[in-house]
Formats: C-alpha cells, sequence, structure tokens
C-alpha cells in the first residue's frame, strides 16, 4: 500500500495563494469521493482544508504515479494560479507523510504550537472523506497522536490569546467559572470578545455598561444581561466576580476613589479587573485593595507570550509522542507486507488438515459428536501451536530490512502460491 | 534492620521537597519525581511505624521524638489525600520540607528507633494520637495558608509567568485550608478531651495552656470566617498564626516545663 501527500500551508504560501486552494467541508468531501473513485482500483482519498493548510492524502494498493496524481489535484483546485502555487507545495510520500498528518494532529505544525481546532479539523475531515484501509488507519493514528500530545503534555493548556488570557486568569482566581457574575463596560468587539470567552466557560454576564445605553442594552439582549448606564457602575461592580472593561473614554472610567467605598462590604472576596482599553480604563490603584487584582493590555499580552513560550518548550515532550507514534504506524505499515503470506499459509496448513480428516473419515465413523469435535479441536490446536511461533517471527521481522526476505523463504519453503501448479 | 528505613524515607521526602523547589524554578517535569518521591518514602515510613509499633506493647510513640516521627508521617499522609492530584501537588512545596524536618529531628531525638516500650492506657494513646492528628492538619492547612499567600501576590503583581507554574486558584487553596483546619479543630477538642478524662487536680502545665490557647484560636479563626465572612489574605493569616504557636511556642513551653 502506498501513500502520498501533495499540499500547501502557511509555512510557505502566502495567504493569498492558501486562499486559492480553501475549501470547506463540503467541497473537501466531495472531491475525495471524487478522487477515490477516478481510478476505481481501491483508491482512497481524504482532504484536509483549513485556514492554514489544504492537504490531499491519496493511497493505493500499487504506488503507479500516486504523487503525481495528488499533485495534479491539488493544481486543479488552485486554477490559474497554479504555477505560482507549484513551488511552494510540499509532496510527501509513505512513513514522511504520516509524520506529517501526526505532526499536524498534534499541532505541531500550527502557528500556535497546540492549538485546539486542528484537532477536530483532523476528524472532520477523515469522516467526510473516503478513507479505505492504510488511510482509515493513519488518521485514526494521527488522532490518537493528536489527543495523546494534548493530554501527556501542557502544549494546548496554554492561553494563546488575550481574550483567552484573561479567563484562564479568571481561572486562577475563582474555582471555576460556572455562574460568575461578569459586568461589562463598553460595548465593543472587544469586550463582547472576552465576554464571549468567559461565557463558554460557564460565566453569566449580569451587565453591561456603556455610555450609550442603547448600544449598551443591544449587546446585553445577545449576551442575556442588561443594560447600565456609566453612572450605575459602582452597584454594578460591588456585586461582580469579573470586569472587564474596554471604552474608548479619554480617561479612568472606574477609579479607587469611587469604587472603594462600594468594595468594602465584599470583605476580601475577590474581584479580577480585567482592562483592554487603550488608554487604561481602570485605575492600577484599585489593585492595592483587597481581594482586587487589575489586568492591563500589556499584563494579558505578557502572559500570553509567556504561555507562548511555554507551549513551544512542551513541543518538544510532543514531538517524542509524535515519533512514537509514526514508529508504530511504521511497523503496521511494514507488517502489511507479511500479512499475505501468513494467510496463505494458515489457509495451506487449514486445507491440509481437513484434507487429511477427510482421509480418515471412514475411520472415524464410530465416533460419537463429542469425540469428533474433541478431534476436530485437537488438530486445529496441533496447527495453531505449530504456526504461532513462525507467525510471531514473520511478524518481527517485517519491521526490519529482512522482511521481504522471511516472507519469500516461507512462500518458498511452504510451497504457497505453487498450490494451483 | 528496620530502624533503617528512616533513611529511604528522609532521603525520598527530601528528595520531594527539591523537585517542588525545582517546578517552582520552572522545571516542571521535576512535579511528578516529587510525588513519587512522597509515595515511596511515605511507604517506607510506614514500615518502620509498623515495625516500631509491633515491637512496642503500648503506645510507641511516647517520647517527644518518637511523637514527631508520627507526626511527620500523619503530616505526609494528609498531604498525599491532595498532592497525588497534580494541581494540588505543589501543596507539598511547604509540607515536604516540614516533613523532612520532624523526620530528621525524630532520628536525632532518637524517636525512630525500634525496641520494647512499656504498656500504657490506651485512652493515652488516643489523646496523643488524636492531638497529633490535629496538629498535623494545623501544618497541612498552613501549608495551603501559605500557597494562597504565595499564589496571591503573584497575581496582584501580575507576574507575566502564572499560568505556566499552576496553583490551584485562590478560592479552591482558601476552601482546602478552611476544610483542613475546621477537620484539625475536631480532632484537637476530642484530644484535649480525651487528656482531660486522665487529668489529675493541680496537673495542668504551660503546654496545656498553649494547647488551649490554639484550640480557641483556630475556633476564633472559623467563627469569624462563618459568621462575618473572613476569606482570603486575612484568614491565610490567622492560619499562619495558629501555626506559629503550634510549632513554635508549643515546643518551647513543652521542653521549659
Amino acid at each position: 500500500m502506498k501513500l502520498a501527500l501533495a499540499g500547501v500551508s502557511h509555512h510557505q504560501a502566502p495567504l493569498a495563494l492558501r486562499e486559492r486552494v480553501a475549501i470547506d467541508l463540503h467541497a473537501a468531501a466531495s472531491l475525495a469521493r471524487r478522487l477515490a473513485s477516478a481510478d476505481g482500483d481501491g483508491c482512497e482519498a481524504v482532504v484536509l482544508s483549513t485556514c492554514n493548510r489544504t492537504e490531499l492524502y491519496l493511497a493505493r494498493p500499487a504506488d503507479d504515479g500516486l504523487t503525481d496524481r495528488a499533485d495534479r489535484a491539488l493544481l486543479e483546485l488552485a486554477g490559474a494560479d497554479a504555477a505560482s502555487l507549484a513551488p511552494v507545495a510540499y509532496r510527501l510520500t509513505d512513513e514522511s507523510a504520516a509524520l506529517h498528518l501526526f505532526r499536524v494532529a498534534a499541532g505541531l505544525d500550527s502557528m500556535i504550537p497546540g492549538e485546539a481546532e486542528i484537532l477536530g479539523q483532523v476528524r472532520d475531515a477523515f469522516t467526510a472523506g473516503a478513507p479505505g484501509p492504510l488511510l482509515d488507519r493513519t488518521f485514526r493514528m494521527a488522532l490518537h497522536a493528536g489527543r495523546r500530545a494534548r493530554v501527556e503534555t501542557a502544549i494546548g493548556e496554554s492561553p494563546s490569546s488575550v481574550p483567552a488570557a484573561a479567563a484562564a486568569l479568571a481561572e486562577q482566581v475563582f474555582e471555576g467559572l460556572a455562574d460568575r457574575k461578569v459586568v461589562l463596560v463598553g460595548a465593543g468587539r472587544t469586550s463582547e470578545l472576552t465576554a464571549r470567552n468567559l461565557l463558554s466557560r460557564g460565566a453569566v454576564v449580569s451587565v453591561v455598561a456603556n455610555r450609550s445605553v442603547e448600544r449598551a442594552e443591544r449587546l446585553a439582549s445577545t449576551l442575556g444581561a442588561r443594560g447600565v448606564p456609566l453612572d450605575q457602575l459602582p452597584d454594578a461592580v460591588a456585586g461582580a466576580d469579573i470586569v472587564v472593561s474596554s471604552t474608548s473614554a479619554p480617561g479612568l472610567v472606574l477609579t479607587h476613589a469611587e469604587l472603594s467605598a462600594a468594595l468594602r462590604g465584599r470583605r476580601g472576596r475577590p474581584l479580577l479587573f480585567v482592562d483592554l482599553a487603550v488608554p487604561r480604563d481602570i485605575d492600577p490603584a484599585l489593585a492595592e485593595l483587597d481581594g482586587c487584582f487589575v489586568y492591563d493590555v500589556d499584563d494579558l499580552e505578557a502572559v500570553v507570550a509567556s504561555s507562548l513560550a511555554g507551549r513551544r518548550s512542551e513541543a518538544v515532550e510532543a514531538e517524542r509522542i509524535v515519533s512514537a507514534e509514526a514508529e508504530r504506524f511504521a511497523s503496521w505499515r511494514a507488517s502489511l507486507v507479511v500479512v499475505p503470506v501468513i494467510t496463505s499459509l494458515r489457509a495451506r496448513a487449514e486445507v491440509i488438515r481437513s484434507a487429511e480428516l477427510a482421509r480418515v473419515e471412514s475411520r472415524l465413523e464410530n465416533l460419537s459428536e463429542g469425540e469428533r469435535a474433541a478431534v476436530e479441536a485437537l488438530t486445529t490446536q496441533i496447527v495453531n501451536k505449530l504456526l504461532h511461533l513462525p507467525t510471531v517471527r514473520l511478524k518481527e521481522a517485517a519491521v526490519t530490512a529482512h522482511g521481504l526476505h522471511y516472507a519469500d523463504v516461507v512462500r518458498d519453503l511452504f510451497g504457497l502460491g505453487e498450490e494451483d501448479e | 534492620m528496620a530502624e533503617l528505613l528512616v533513611w529511604p524515607a528522609l532521603i525520598a521526602y527530601g528528595e520531594a521537597a527539591f523537585a517542588y523547589a525545582g517546578v517552582v524554578r520552572g522545571a516542571d517535569r521535576l512535579g511528578r519525581l516529587g510525588i513519587w518521591g512522597v509515595r515511596i518514602g511515605w511507604l517506607a515510613q510506614t514500615g518502620l511505624l509498623v515495625a516500631q509499633a509491633l515491637s512496642s506493647d503500648g503506645f510507641a510513640w511516647r517520647t517527644w521524638a518518637g511523637a514527631l516521627n508520627f507526626l511527620a508521617w500523619l503530616v505526609v499522609s494528609g498531604y498525599l489525600v491532595w498532592g497525588c492530584r497534580p494541581r494540588y501537588r505543589l501543596v507539598g512545596l511547604a509540607v515536604m520540607p516540614v516533613a523532612v524536618g520532624l523526620l530528621a529531628l525524630a532520628w536525632a531525638g532518637g524517636g525512630t528507633g525500634v525496641s520494647e516500650s512499656d504498656p500504657g492506657g490506651w485512652i493515652l494513646a488516643a489523646h496523643a494520637v488524636l492531638i497529633l492528628a490535629a496538629f498535623a492538619s494545623f501544618t497541612i492547612g498552613a501549608g495551603a495558608a501559605l500557597l494562597y499567600l504565595l499564589e496571591e501576590r503573584r497575581l496582584k503583581r501580575r507576574d507575566a509567568g502564572l499560568l505556566r507554574l499552576r496553583l490551584p486558584s485562590l478560592e479552591a487553596l482558601d476552601r482546602m485550608a478552611a476544610r483542613i483546619t475546621l477537620v484539625g479543630l475536631a480532632l484537637l477538642s476530642l484530644g484535649v478531651v480525651a487528656g482531660l478524662t486522665q487529668l489529675d487536680r493541680g496537673d495542668v502545665d504551660a503546654t496545656m495552656t498553649v494547647t488551649v490557647v490554639v484550640l480557641a484560636l483556630y475556633g476564633l479563626v472559623l467563627v469569624v470566617r462563618r459568621e462575618v465572612g473572613l476569606r482570603g489574605r486575612r484568614f491565610a493569616l490567622g492560619l499562619l498564626l495558629g501555626f506559629t504557636l503550634v510549632a513554635i511556642v508549643l515546643p518551647v513551653t513543652h521542653f521549659a516545663s
């Protein structure tokens, strides 16, 4: 079985080229089916297309220019830009193609190492594609490698964006974000993104405060909150757990002088202020209050930078996992060489066993049903035990350079394939 | 021969303490080594305590050094309940050096030997076990409180590496410290009651007085937490004050009297 891959990714191809070959899941599924059925010779195909890459995986029992076929299909997608795409496209085969897919699934080939989306995208492409025995096994092992990399290392744990960093910080303060009250100050896009990140972790937005109450109410209605004017902020903040602020106000919106009295009743209950505005909305002096923590954009960007550095160091361990899985794949693929030999050997043994039993049928006539079953079981056991060690040795040899030689020797010794002659 | 088990226990606890310090310095992988050190040390010390118990007719840890040996085991046992969860592992950063110190002192004072001892009353034995278990709880509670203050400091300082070294959340640490202290307070109360049943008139000494003060202080901190909502930094400081009484004033009064 041969495996071929042709693709382009963010490493070499600029966005302008990538978007020429980017297709949605439905189109990817159609293309995979078309590629698989075009030859009608057991060809398999899966098309993975995300914003960072478009990759065509093909597999077939015989090579027969499989890589060229994958390459042609990719260039056809580019249409008039095929000439620009050709130099930046990559072509890989067999173990290299599998290793590449394993790295992709683990997020090691992504712009942000360990990003979570790619594993789902690989799964979707696999489900929508037209895999056969080889691609099915390859993609299953890739998904397993991706899961292992995320479970056994911290590569996917740290946040990779400012809104995600704000949510992760909130989780350092509170034991889970379920039902935590969030107050949004400002009704802009940044506040909304951060709020949605917090909402996805179970928090609830209770209040949206804005200079324009209309805009506050509009956003509040989509988040299940109520909109209030800015002068009601101190009361809203006093009952909140997290305050996210992102207004275009020229000065401070929440000051120490305004809030210290309102926050006295909290008795040290934690309150996280996330200030995403430039210039800042939240008075840094609020951090002096017991239980109050204030983070601005610079702080959050520093947290993101630090956690990305952490992801890169975790990537070393993830690479080790991916390599181990790629080796397992190589062993499995090598074992395919001896599978037909083992199957023939066992079939041959079974033919001999059945023939010998048939030959002495007349002498076994007087046996009871139970005794006949015992003879059947005994002869089957003898055959199985005799073939067990050769089968194991053949499978072991399959992953070494002697695999094919061993297979030939067994074929020759047992006359496999000569039955008809 | 069983006395030698103190060495693997000490070495493994020491290794765990160093491993946790390494985790704080950025070597995340040492966390697993740390918890394995704790487990191996705990098994060795358990073997030692079993040998001591088997060779004794009564409570095997009646001397101050013996009590420290038993206390170290209780502290590590209590820590293992939480420490097996990766996020809580770093509570060991505060707890394991204390365990190493206790066991080393026990060894220096001859509390890790295996020898026959006289039989004693079971009520006194129960009193000792309860008091020691209470002190072990206060030690772990203080460890959680210390970790709370460390985490709060990192959050206040807006440490960029906050998410690389993930400690339990402030709320989780606060709750953990409160629960362990509550358990410790209950055990201490039972221990004091058990001791009172054996007390003759005029036997009251400074150690008993300090024990009652410890009981009152921890009780006050927990009542104020429940009634007034004392939480976070102030609660952690209250627990550390109580632990100071247990760790410093109590031994001083014990040896002075």
